[in-house]
């Protein structure tokens, strides 16, 4: 269970005032708020053992060093890695994904295909159309129905011979909808296709586990779980990850150095070229013991329950449409009221002190699918509570009386 | 009128209002005396960037007055062109490009004349401006 009274006071940031009204944030699905232990995480680095890793000899760096490798460990644990060198740390999901894209470019044919699910986040669209420019592969699209769910049917129909890479978020960010990644999976790989499965909106809402899942790669952002902005995780298979070339070139990712011929380091530093975020990455780790010392599972469970009372409590309000209503769902509303547009929505909203997001959450696709300009989006975390439910339920119709 | 004292005006009536709710209300009425760009002209040339609401302008020269036209698909953005247009239509280029707009931040609008609003307000006071420098040139 979740005492959210106590959790709040972790956060600082939930206790200040927007336009003279308490603040209700409820645009978690774009970047979450930080805890009190991982802002100590930050200060503490920064007052206390501030230096280069990896190179240096001193006492300083050696401490540095250490604290990250430490979060390289945590990491590899909380998603269940099998080793910590198919633990790459970049600067978050975008990151991550064109160090993919970009790595394929030399394993790729002309026709060969690639299949991406509807419902992207623009991240996991265009480094893959520029992928196909690149190389004369195909870009093939995974349709997805009304209720805002993968068409599994004609996933298998598209899934062929050529196919040799698939790609799909675990989590959608535009409607919530939960993917059925296992079976992607698994059927990709009877026909000898990658896949890769952007977890940047998984990560605060389940844990994923690498070995089980099978899957080749997979990419976190530490900003949307507690963590700070800029660092992230792509985790890869050893045997993928060593047949892709390195993505950057420069201090970290080089065993030897000459001018007629450099050698790569070993994974995972081959993908880190320069000097990473070290203390993103430190309390990338912090923000993960965070989350585990609640629990994933209670964390879940308590969103779900936000979710399905704000959900019934926001279709009382008339015209009032939610987009992404799949059973298989996470603590994300995107809605519309008929008539209305949702940057009127949500700049009223923003007046009385609630943060939602509105517009096309980088989900384009999805919005030319629904043949709408936008939504506004209202997303859950485990320190919202039933009564913000509430606050948002009530401005939301005052925002409808306003522009009726 | 000219351009300092249609704003003057603009700035006076919205000083009756003591919170933003009045406000924006008054807004959304504004929205809905915008001067109504002809259907002709809706299209995606006419589109201001910059905006989350789409937002078209249109503008004509009649004598050597400078008329604008407009709509947008979000109410509260129809406010805001509407008090645009209202400061700047039926002006001769010359003064558009030369007008001040600071009465923005008067009215309490001030918020949204951070260019990285999403409303796109900036924008559309350099796409009116545009408009105005397109025409005088014309004019010369
Ligand atoms: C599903 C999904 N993929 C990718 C991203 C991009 O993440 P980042 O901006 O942290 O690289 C986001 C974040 O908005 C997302 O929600």
């Amino acid at each position: 269970m979740i005492d959210v009274a106590k959790i709040r006071k972790d956060f600082p940031i939930l206790s200040r005032e927007v336009n003279g009204k308490p603040l209700v944030y409820l645009d978690n699905a774009a970047t979450s708020q930080t805890p009190t232990p991982v802002i100590d995480v930050i200060v503490d680095y920064y007052s206390k053992y501030n230096a280069n890793i990896h190179r240096g000899v001193h006492t300083l760096s050696q401490e540095a060093t250490d604290a990250y490798e430490q979060a390289r460990a945590k990491v590899q644990h909380h998603f269940n890695i099998a080793k910590a060198q198919e633990v790459i740390l970049t600067s978050g999901t975008t990151h991550s994904i064109n160090i993919v894209a970009s790595g394929f470019t030399s394993l790729l044919e002309k026709g060969d295909e690639l299949l991406v699910s509807a419902m992207e986040h623009h991240s996991n669209i265009v480094p893959w159309q520029m992928l196909c420019e690149r190389t004369g592969a195909v870009l093939k699209v995974i349709p997805m129905n009304e209720q805002g769910e993968l068409d599994m049917g004609l996933y298998r129909e598209l899934l062929s011979d050529s196919t040799r890479l698939v790609f799909c978020n675990h989590i959608s960010n535009a409607l919530g909808t939960i993917n059925p990644i296992e079976e992607i999976i698994q059927e990709a790989h009877e026909v000898g296709a990658a896949v890769l499965v952007d977890g940047a909106q998984a990560a605060p809402h389940i844990k994923a586990d690498m070995q089980q899942l099978d899957v080749d790669f997979y990419t976190v952002s530490a900003h949307k779980i507690c963590g700070p902005t800029g660092v992230g995780m792509l985790y890869g298979k050893e045997e993928w990850l060593g047949k892709l070339p390195p993505y950057q070139g420069g201090g970290e990712m080089i065993a030897e150095v000459t001018f007629e011929k450099t050698t790569y380091a070993d994974l995972p530093h081959k993908f880190e070229a320069g000097t990473p975020n070290i203390c993103g990455g430190i309390a990338f780790g912090a923000a993960l013991d965070y989350i585990n010392a609640i629990g994933l599972t209670n964390i879940a469970a308590y969103e779900n329950d936000l979710l399905a009372y704000a959900t019934a409590e926001l279709l009382k309000i008339e015209g009032l449409k939610i987009y992404g209503t799949s059973e298989n769902k996470t603590s994300v509303i995107s809605f519309n009221i008929e008539g209305m547009h949702p940057y009127d929505i949500g700049s009223i909203l923003d007046k009385l002190g609630v943060a939602v997001r509105t517009g096309h959450h980088c989900a384009q696709p999805i919005m030319d699918f629904y043949k709408i300009p936008g939504t506004v989006r209202a997303s859950f975390s485990f320190y919202n509570t039933k009564e913000e439910v509430d606050v948002l339920v009530a401005c939301v119709k005052r925002a409808r009386n306003m522009l009726a | 009128m000219v351009i300092k004292e249609i704003q003057e005006e603009i700035v006076e009536e919205f000083s009756m209002f003591d919170d933003w709710m009045q406000r924006y209300e008054y807004m959304i009425d504004l929205g809905k005396s915008l001067p109504l760009i002809n259907e002709q002209y809706k299209t995606d040339d006419n589109i201001i960037k910059g905006c989350q609401s789409k937002v078209w302008v249109h503008a004509e020269l009649a004598e050597d007055k400078l008329v604008f036209t407009a709509d947008s698909d979000a109410i509260i953005t129809k406010g805001i062109i509407a008090i645009l247009i209202r400061a700047f239509s039926n002006q001769k280029p010359q003064d558009i490009i030369d007008a001040d707009t600071a009465f923005i931040d008067e009215i309490g609008l001030k918020e949204h004349l951070s260019p990285t609003r999403a409303n796109g307000l900036v924008s559309m006071i350099k796409q009116l401006k545009l408009y105005a420098v397109a025409y005088q040139t014309q004019l010369n």
